[in-house]
């Protein structure tokens, strides 16, 4: 069996933080310790009018796959809970050829 | 079931197992937090305990998704800090932590016999009813106050400066409200036939992915942006949504009536407005022409710093869009001359032709409107004459049928036109957020000689000043219907639990105005009185439940059908049966007509000789992914995600200022100060700072000797006075002049 993997188009993540907290309530896991954590990246001026300000979940070590979630046929709680829709699951490979445009992230799990 | 309501197919029963837990589908509305009422699943275990909430994928409103506040609900619902029984108090030991527990009969038999007693010696207009945000209180307290016989149904916000000055801008102007069309009144959502995606989106004075305000949940932004919408952002912020729009406008707080001039001007003078639209349907464009023709691109710039050719991509953007949806804010109703600004903004989205179109802007469908109030015919013509306000502000009586918050401050102080003796405050905590200058505030309200209050924690008010104090649920502890803001829908909330001795606000109300008025409250249950509000649709609440969410019918282009105004006849429900750009009602009142700027005060072109002395634009209630107005300090997973009130400067500004991140400030103006922790931040601004509001630390100490809460050192209204605009609603909150310098130790 191929690996999972997440695929994030971070040209729509807002930095919501419900990946973040939907992770800690379906894992049960202590303030400060995360699931995926937002990276923030900017907002710094390029040049007029052309600002980098993009944020970036990442999936940490105690990301699980949300297994139990997708056992019952659920998608994994970030996912699902995503303001921005902007996040996929699947399969590595298969995700990764969806990756084709400018700022979409791959995370292999 | 009628069968002209659209429903949802779903795969389940409200309520099922699913392992060892039970899964029940309903609303999220509230508190904890917020505008919207999302599609929830509750999941309870064999204990009866709440242990997980999470989007419903079935509901077309959120599709599933959810925000913090919502996922991190338990940590609300299950707070040590929530009220659990009902408590009485001294009135002399207002402000002590005195309470004596107390039985809900007791509780509510004191309640009303006080009100009663009031109302015999002084009328029951001696008596106000007061709520907060959109929580689901509005129906019910409006009866309750109503069917008392008091007019004085109020909001604690000098010139009701948040949605209703929309609302009643709108209603006078247009006979209806306004709000982007993101196809939330479909079932089938993006998907109708009907929609069509806006062209361009217009963010004007709010951060709707944070705020999610006005019944509009945030992310349909990034949902339309995704199926093509171009986006406009008006904002004094570089928020994400400017970073990723087509064309950010960063204004200066306050001045949004004259960028609208701008760029109406733009639109008139390039004859980019739809002529079919505004000669068939609107009225006074001639006037408004002329108006406008001051505010060229340059003059506009010189007023609200926003670049000129800035504002005509703008105009020219709006204007040539094919549709164009406003996300129109909070920020335009917290401006002193909000009633002008918002007309300027409308008159944009009504000569471009975006009413009651797809992709544009929609007049929201209700089951009962949610402005309107329920049961206003329980009161005399004579008793509803005495409204506090109304003699000054005829325009109270458009939409929100409330006090003027400003005049009822001083008719508490002066006993003017009559006394005002008691308060009944439910689940509102204005002292700590809502309140222009709190120490005025609570001076008034203690003189009251009876106050009861609800809430879901103990608040800072709830301290200063209940003598009696309920304890309310939180969503998942009560039944309900959400017959709130944006577009109705035939929606439940699902009781799943049960803490303490908790009750509905709902309940609460029926059962206080059993007490008060039976007649007005003939139901033996919270199910039955929403069968009443729930009659037209031909469901009972336990039919409703198993269905919910029900889509009411919709059409577009109402008003060429005869389907706005009340004698069936198309066009508009005002006094031509047009929109009137050049408004009837304005004139008679007393009003100017037409859209106006007028520069706030104090501010750094109306009093330049202030800048010396307070050189930045600040403005305040900067909204925040975690915390929804005063709530969630006391939650630990959203307080970490927020632990401290900021403020947001920018970094050339701190360096002037002596201060850098981290460091604790004083933020004061001509008024009062109040304290705030520095966060640098180039998103804002050299001359401008922003900063968030309504904080207090529950974990405190919370007797008023003791500091409320330590809400005295962090409360933002000390910088705010009652100082409505003309027509009786907006204040300056967006917009005040400060200066910023650091705490010293000890201080």
């Amino acid at each position: 069996m191929g690996k999972h993997a997440l695929l994030i188009d971070t040209n729509w993540c807002t930095g919501c933080h419900s990946c973040e907290v939907a992770c800690q309530v379906e894992h049960d896991l202590p303030l400060g310790q995360y699931g995926i954590k937002l990276s923030q990246v900017g907002p710094w001026e390029i040049a007029p009018d052309k600002w980098q300000d993009t944020w970036v979940p990442v999936p940490t070590d105690q990301c699980d796959t949300c297994a139990r979630r997708r056992a019952a046929g659920k998608l994994p709680t970030c996912v699902q809970h995503c303001q921005a829709q902007c996040m996929e699951f699947g399969d590595a490979v298969e995700l990764a050829e969806k990756a084709g445009a400018r700022g979409m992230a791959l995370f292999v799990l | 079931m009628e069968n002209r309501y659209t429903l949802v197919e779903h795969q389940r029963p409200y309520t099922y197992q699913e392992g060892d837990l039970t899964v029940t589908r309903g609303s999220a509305w509230n508190g904890p937090g917020c505008h919207l009422g999302c599609g929830v699943l509750l999941y309870t275990d064999a204990a009866g305990r709440l242990v997980k909430v999470e989007g419903d994928p079935e509901n077309p409103f959120n599709h599933g998704r959810l925000c913090v506040r919502c996922l991190d609900a338990i940590e609300s619902v299950y707070n040590e800090g929530r009220l659990m029984y009902p408590m009485k108090r001294a009135r002399e030991d207002r402000g002590k932590d005195a309470w004596e527990r107390i039985s809900w009969d007791e509780a509510l038999d004191l309640i009303a016999d006080n009100l009663n007693a009031v109302k015999e010696r002084y009328g029951a207009e001696a008596v106000i009813f007061q709520q907060g945000t959109g929580r689901d209180i509005a129906p019910w307290i409006t009866r309750l106050c109503w069917s008392f016989g008091s007019p004085n149904y109020c909001f604690g916000m000098s010139g009701m400066s948040c949605f209703l000055p929309r609302v009643a801008g709108c209603a006078a102007t247009t006979g209806a409200m306004w709000v982007a069309d993101y196809s939330q009144q479909f079932a089938d959502r993006y998907d109708n036939p009907e929609w069509e995606c806006p062209g361009v989106v217009v963010v004007w004075g709010n951060n709707p992915v944070v705020a999610n305000s006005d019944g509009a949940y945030g992310h349909w932004v990034i949902d339309v942006m995704k199926r093509g919408a171009k986006l406009v952002v008006v904002d004094p912020r570089r928020t994400w949504l400017a970073n990723h729009s087509d064309a950010f406008l960063q204004i200066r707080p306050g001045t949004d009536a004259a960028l609208a001039m701008g760029i109406l001007n733009v639109i008139i003078s390039e004859d980019r407005y739809d002529h079919e639209f505004v000669e068939r349907w609107c009225y006074g464009f001639e006037e408004l022409a002329e108006r406008v023709a001051a505010y060229t691109p340059e003059r506009t710039e010189e007023i609200t710093w926003v670049p000129a050719d800035k504002i005509v991509e703008a105009a020219r953007m709006i204007a040539d869009a094919g549709s164009a949806a406003f996300q129109w804010g909070v920020a335009i109703d917290m401006t002193k001359e909000a009633i002008p600004a918002g007309q300027a903004i409308s008159a944009i989205f009504e000569i471009t032709g975006n009413i009651d179109n797809p992709g544009g802007m929609i007049a929201p469908p209700s089951i009962l409107p949610y402005s309107g109030g329920w049961g206003q015919d329980l009161m005399s013509p004579e008793q509803a004459a005495k409204r506090i306000g109304l003699d000054k502000y005829s325009l109270l009586n458009f939409g929100f049928q409330m006090a003027s918050t400003d005049e009822l401050i001083k008719a508490i102080e002066t006993e003017e036109p009559y006394p005002i003796k008691a308060a009944w405050i439910q689940t509102t905590n204005p002292l700590a957020n809502t309140a222009p200058d709190p120490e005025r505030t609570l001076a008034a309200y203690r003189k009251l000689d009876f106050i009861a209050c609800v809430d879901l924690y103990m608040t800072p008010t709830a301290m200063a000043l209940a003598d009696v104090l309920l304890p309310a649920a939180t969503f998942p502890e009560r039944d309900g219907i959400r017959c709130g803001d944006n577009v109705q829908r035939g929606e439940v909330i699902n009781k799943v639990i049960s803490l303490g001795e908790c009750k509905s606000d709902q309940e609460i109300n029926l059962l206080l105005g059993k007490r008060l008025n039976p007649e007005a409250w003939p139901w033996e249950s919270v199910e039955e009185m929403y069968g009443e509000v729930l009659k037209d649709t031909g469901m009972t609440f336990a039919e409703l439940r198993e269905q919910a969410p029900a889509y009411l019918p919709f059409a577009y282009r109402k008003y060429e059908k005869g389907l706005l105004r009340p004698d069936g006849q198309p066009g508009f429900n005002t006094q031509t049966g047009r929109i009137e750009l050049w408004s009837t009602f304005y004139n008679q009142a007393g009003l100017d007509p037409l859209p106006y700027f007028e520069e706030p005060t104090p501010g750094p072109a109306s009093t330049p000789e202030l800048l010396d002395e307070y050189p930045l634009v600040v403005t305040t209630g900067a909204r925040t992914w975690s915390m929804f107005h005063s709530e969630h300090r006391q939650v630990p997973r959203m307080r970490a995600l927020h632990p401290d009130p900021l403020i947001q400067m920018n970094p050339k500004t701190a360096e002037a200022c002596g201060v850098t991140e981290g460091d604790w400030v004083w933020v004061e103006n001509q008024r009062g100060r109040c304290e705030r922790k520095v966060s640098l931040t180039p998103i804002v601004d050299e001359r401008v700072c922003s900063t968030d509001a309504a904080w207090w630390f529950p974990e405190q100490p919370g007797e008023e000797e003791a500091g409320l809460f330590g809400m005295w050192d962090v409360n933002i209204g000390k910088l705010i006075g009652y100082e409505p605009g003309r027509a009786g609603f907006g204040s300056n909150y967006k917009t005040l002049l400060c200066k910023v310098y650091k705490v010293e130790e000890g201080e």
